[in-house]
């Protein structure tokens, strides 16, 4: 019986068990096998994490995360939750790999996942000019024309980004503003290669078999246009990681895991969140990270009057 | 063992000519998710190399393959058998999901 396990590696899940480790807790933290580091992993440039005066990279400040968990004990498994049961005293956890854990208490840390555009084909298209991962793609785009939808500081590194590559970067967004942070904007609006469409959502994908062009609708005025394109990098944000344990765990109206107040503490008893899957508001690493040791602050507490 | 790197050179003898079905990874050192992905390609490898070859393809260093195959989105695994591509799998999956789509040329 463990006495801690960490579901989720990015830095709310790391920074939990950096302290839980450090509590002389012993944690497991399964981290995913293809996505350990979590949404980080995929950005490039870090320059809001303070420490880091010169900013870093998302996957090295990640790799920083992991080795300071394991340096205190904390016990990093490569492989995916697919099944809990959280309602007994005794919490089970079961993985893809084929692996069943118990613990007293379990920290959930699964941040979010990419929201899709929610139209036709837009899965089938996905990899044949369709992208989540301007850094993971964007290479393929050299000298092309390609889109960017969204608006917030995502979109607009993600557009930024692609600059490299792309002759032309097209950044569609649904409002007349921005939502994302003055300084991602202003770099994004400065760069003469971006052109900003505003009031604009995608109507359609154009293309068989890969990708040619959108139908854009001017929320405004209803106009359609036809935009041809040999890129989308959808950058519209996330939807929380819940899909685990929403039969056994209260959830807020927006579908986040529910807790309690400033704490960490679910509806279940010894059963923390922290970290996007909790946060419709923040979702910075460094708020993630604060999130992350609440979490394990408050499971050692948990722990320490089981006693 | 890791997987053998084809090349443009390569490619005709080491995929297309072959008489099992290769699983061809296209790849990247920059792709972070490629990295994730390629210790379980080496399990699966390992666990069924008998049936099906596993090499890979540096986009990089290789820039022609992944455009002759419309790679935009890497890692892509693209199944070659008898030189035709007929299964395409896209982005990094744990080692079931990989299993199960390639369950017809494993079991």
């Amino acid at each position: 019986m463990r006495e801690v396990i960490i579901i989720g590696s990015g830095p709310a899940g790391y920074t939990a068990g950096i302290y839980a480790a450090r509590a002389g807790l012993n944690p497991l933290l399964i981290a995913s096998s293809v996505e350990a580091g979590g949404e980080l992993m995929k950005t490039t440039e870090v320059e809001n994490y303070p420490g880091f005066p010169n900013g870093l990279q998302g996957p090295e400040l990640m790799d920083s995360f992991r080795q300071q968990a394991e340096r205190f004990g904390t016990e990093v498994l490569l492989d995916d939750v697919i099944e809990v049961d959280l309602t007994g005293t005794t919490k089970i956890v079961k993985t893809g790999g084929g692996k069943t854990f118990e613990a007293k208490t379990v920290i959930l840390a699964t941040g979010a996942a990419y929201r899709e555009l929610g139209l036709p084909r837009e899965k089938e298209l996905s990899g044949y000019g369709i992208s989540w991962c301007a850094t993971c793609d964007g290479f393929f785009f050299r000298e092309k024309t390609i889109a960017v939808v969204g608006g917030g500081d995502s979109a607009m590194e993600e557009a930024t980004f692609l600059t490299r590559f792309a002759s032309k970067v097209y950044l569609i967004h649904r409002r007349d503003s921005f939502k994302a942070s003055k300084i991602m904007q202003e770099r994004a609006l400065a760069n003469p290669k971006i052109e900003v469409i505003w009031n604009t959502e995608i109507a359609e994908l154009l293309g068989e078999g890969k990708l040619t062009g959108v139908t854009t609708r001017n929320l405004v005025d209803g106009t359609e246009k036809q935009l041809d394109l040999d890129g989308l990098f959808i950058a519209i944000g996330n939807d929380p990681r819940v899909w685990l344990v929403e039969n056994q765990l209260e959830l807020t109206d927006e579908k986040f895991i529910k807790v309690d107040g400033r704490s960490s503490k679910t509806t279940l008893p010894g059963v923390f969140a922290a970290g996007d899957v909790i946060d419709p508001t923040y979702r910075q690493a460094i708020t993630a990270a604060g999130s992350g040791c609440v979490a394990a602050l408050d499971a050692e507490h948990y722990l320490s009057n089981l006693k | 063992m890791a997987a053998k790197h084809v090349t443009t050179d390569s490619f005709q003898a080491d995929v297309l000519s072959s008489d099992k079905p290769v699983l061809v990874d296209f790849w990247a050192e920059w792709c972070g998710p490629c990295r994730m992905v390629s210790p379980i390609l080496d399990e699966i490898a390992a666990e069924h190399g008998d049936k099906l070859t596993i090499v890979k393809v540096n986009v990089d260093e290789e820039p022609a393959l992944a455009q002759k195959y419309g790679i935009t989105s890497i890692p892509a695994m693209h199944v070659f058998q008898g030189g035709e591509v007929v299964k395409a799998i896209i982005g990094a999956k744990p080692k079931p999901a990989l299993l199960a789509d390639l369950d017809a040329f494993i079991n």
